[in-house]
């Protein structure tokens, strides 16, 4: 095997309450100690809830904020004691795509002006070069050439989603970090989202590490899964795995909540997946004030 | 008291089985008469006493706006009309803006996406249930502040939030989102409703969350008697929650049916394309069916069927006829020149 592009070993980030040298609870452990590794064009799955540290797993990653303890291995190379110098260097190798390209485009520049501008600042080519690498990538992602000079306004959900891939993939990272991409959009566009991500990574042998929380998405397209709770991953392992025999209570509980098509009407006198989660003894007690 | 025997009593008088709700061709319209801007265009829906029924749609598609329109709360310059909007027997269209108001929030509830932009942030949960009890609570409770304590802690335990003497002194920010929703619904509970009409009541929590109060809301239809509208995009939440489904696409029915019909033999396109484009439907293979193109807009309504440019059945005559609501057997109706066969 390859030596993996990403490998985290015991990452943590803490935050430090403001005012909370008084009190004993001072920190938060958003991320405690999470191991993983992603090989070169795979998609690895960060599922979790809200408060899990699926989010500030993705900063560090990114190299927005700096881990706390623990490694965090781009290439072989420690990103989290890395000097500015090498962090600025290693950032274009990651790239970032959010969940509401509602709010991730600048309303004020054009979808040319928003592809260009990650080379732009990265000083790559000269200003045709950055042009007609724009206007290849517009057309991979499925839009046109006369959308160059549209503003993101003029676009639906998917289209600016889209978009925001385009931009992601501008600078020929290795690794993108997307951050429930697809859960902003409508039905019948997250199945073309998704298939188009699909289709990138072969097309550029792209890793993923796919933040999300709908587990359907996740069997559709992820290798492997880290399930995460408070900060901690709970289960980790092949999707098949995780799928198929998951171990951990709480994932167990994560796929008796996620509703499907074909299951039909819980009855509300009958056991039901709501009680899965107070059933597992680990959690339940310990939701902390976010959950 | 668990069980609202005012609830049972209201049951009493309504049976089930006669139409909680029956609306026939809604129309709402956005724009000018000279530019016409059709949000709804000839919805028909009809809600059981004690019934879920689903709403599904994508953005666009107009479940909120027949919702609005049920509740009253479309405002001019909008235009609504409709051949017939009866709740419980009494007619929308004729009553006066008084005695619709007066059913709103009480008769009928409704709860929304976002519960932190529901609820005030500047007021206790104490105080927001206390008038909502006060508004639409019965006579008792309108009179007496302590009446309408003790039901607000009734209220509270009623949506399973333990500690509710505890809660009703906590402010919005203090609650999670799920328990932030279990307080929306305790509020829309205050004044008895015949119905609920849920806006997407668990788009915003976390799945585990949204199973706890998809549950609640079932027990609340078991215990209460109340039915309640179910709008969501989610397919999979109707599907395991909902007595009937009721499928819009830019404003118009597309099929409607019970559960089982609808999610195991679609005869409409559109029902299909939708279950299609689903991940969990492509098990072991990478690739999903989409959808082609867009949503059509208000302003660009093809002549034909609504959905004939994004079919893959289309025909000539999709493209020129608007096909008609039609029942091909009881109680499922499909908007399609040609339903798909099923075996």
């Amino acid at each position: 095997m390859t030596a993996p592009l990403l490998e985290a070993r015991d990452l943590a980030r803490h935050y430090r309450l403001p005012g909370g040298y008084l009190s004993e609870r001072g920190v938060v452990r958003a991320l405690d100690g999470v191991s993983f590794t992603l090989q070169q064009g795979r998609t690895l799955a960060i599922v979790g809830e809200s408060g899990s540290g699926k989010s500030t797993l993705a900063r560090q990653v990114t190299m927005v904020e700096t881990p706390t303890s623990g490694e965090l291995l781009l290439d072989g190379r420690d990103v989290a004691r890395a000097t500015r110098a090498e962090r600025r260097r290693l950032r274009p190798q990651v790239q970032m795509v959010f969940q509401n390209p509602y709010a991730s485009l600048n309303p004020r520049r054009t979808v040319g002006a928003l592809l260009e501008e990650p080379l732009a600042i990265q000083r790559r080519g000269s200003r045709d070069e950055r042009r007609s690498a724009a206007l290849a990538m517009l057309s991979k992602v499925g839009l046109r050439a006369e959308h160059y000079r549209r503003y993101p306004h003029m676009f639906s959900g998917g289209q600016r989603q889209r978009i925001a891939v385009a931009r992601a993939l501008m600078l020929n990272p290795r690794l993108v970090v997307a951050d429930e991409p697809i859960s902003a959009l409508d039905v019948s566009t997250q199945a073309q989202v998704l298939n188009l991500l699909a289709d990138l990574q072969q097309e550029f042998n792209v890793a993923y590490l796919f933040i999300a929380h709908n587990l359907q998405v996740v069997r559709l397209i992820a290798d492997d899964v880290v399930v995460m709770y408070l900060g901690k991953a709970v289960e980790q392992g092949s999707k098949e795995a995780i799928f198929e025999n998951p171990q951990h209570p709480y994932t167990k509980a994560l796929l008796a909540s996620t509703p499907s098509v074909h299951r039909r009407r819980r009855d509300s006198t009958s056991s039901q997946p709501a009680n899965a989660i107070d059933a597992a003894p680990c959690i339940g007690h310990d939701r902390g004030p976010s959950s | 008291m668990s069980v609202d025997t005012a609830a049972v009593a209201d049951r009493e008088r309504f049976p089930t089985g006669e139409a909680l709700v029956d609306i026939r061709d809604l129309r709402v319209d956005f724009g000018t008469a000279a530019r016409p801007l059709p949000a709804v265009e000839g919805v028909d829906l009809s809600i059981g006493a004690g019934e879920i029924v689903g709403l599904v749609g994508e953005s666009g598609s107009g479940k909120s706006v027949t919702a609005l329109a049920l509740m009253g709360l479309v405002d001019e310059p909008a235009r609504v009309a409709a051949q017939r909007m009866q709740f419980a027997g009494r007619d929308l269209i004729r009553m006066t803006a008084d005695a619709r108001r007066s059913l709103a929030g009480r008769d009928m509830a409704m709860i929304f996406q976002d519960p932190h932009a529901s609820l005030d942030p500047c007021y206790t949960v104490g105080f927001q249930l206390d008038e909502a009890i006060r508004l639409h609570g019965n006579a008792d409770e309108r009179a007496s502040a302590a009446a309408r304590r003790q039901r607000a802690t009734a209220l509270l335990r009623e949506v399973d939030i333990r500690e509710p003497a505890m809660r009703l002194r906590a402010y919005p920010h203090q609650l999670s989102g799920g328990m932030a929703q279990r307080v929306m619904i305790a509020i829309a509970l205050a004044g008895r409703p015949r119905l609920l009409i849920a806006d997407e009541p668990t788009t915003a929590l976390d799945v585990t969350v949204q199973a706890q109060v998809l549950a609640l809301l079932l027990r609340l239809r078991d215990e209460l008697g109340m039915a309640i509208l179910l709008i969501t995009h989610d397919l999979a939440v109707v599907a395991e929650t909902a007595d009937r489904v009721v499928v819009l696409y830019a404003g118009q029915v597309m099929e409607t049916g019970t559960v089982p019909a609808i999610f195991d033999a679609p005869r409409h396109p559109y029902t299909r394309a939708l279950l299609d484009a689903l991940p969990e439907y492509e098990r072991g293979q990478t690739r999903l069916r989409t959808i082609p193109g867009v949503v059509p807009g208000a302003h660009d309504r093809p002549a034909g069927c609504l959905l004939a440019p994004r079919c893959a059945f289309a025909v000539e005559r999709c493209n020129e006829v608007r096909p008609a609501l039609t029942a091909l057997r009881a109680r499922v109706s499909v908007r399609c020149h040609y339903p798909l066969v099923v075996e």
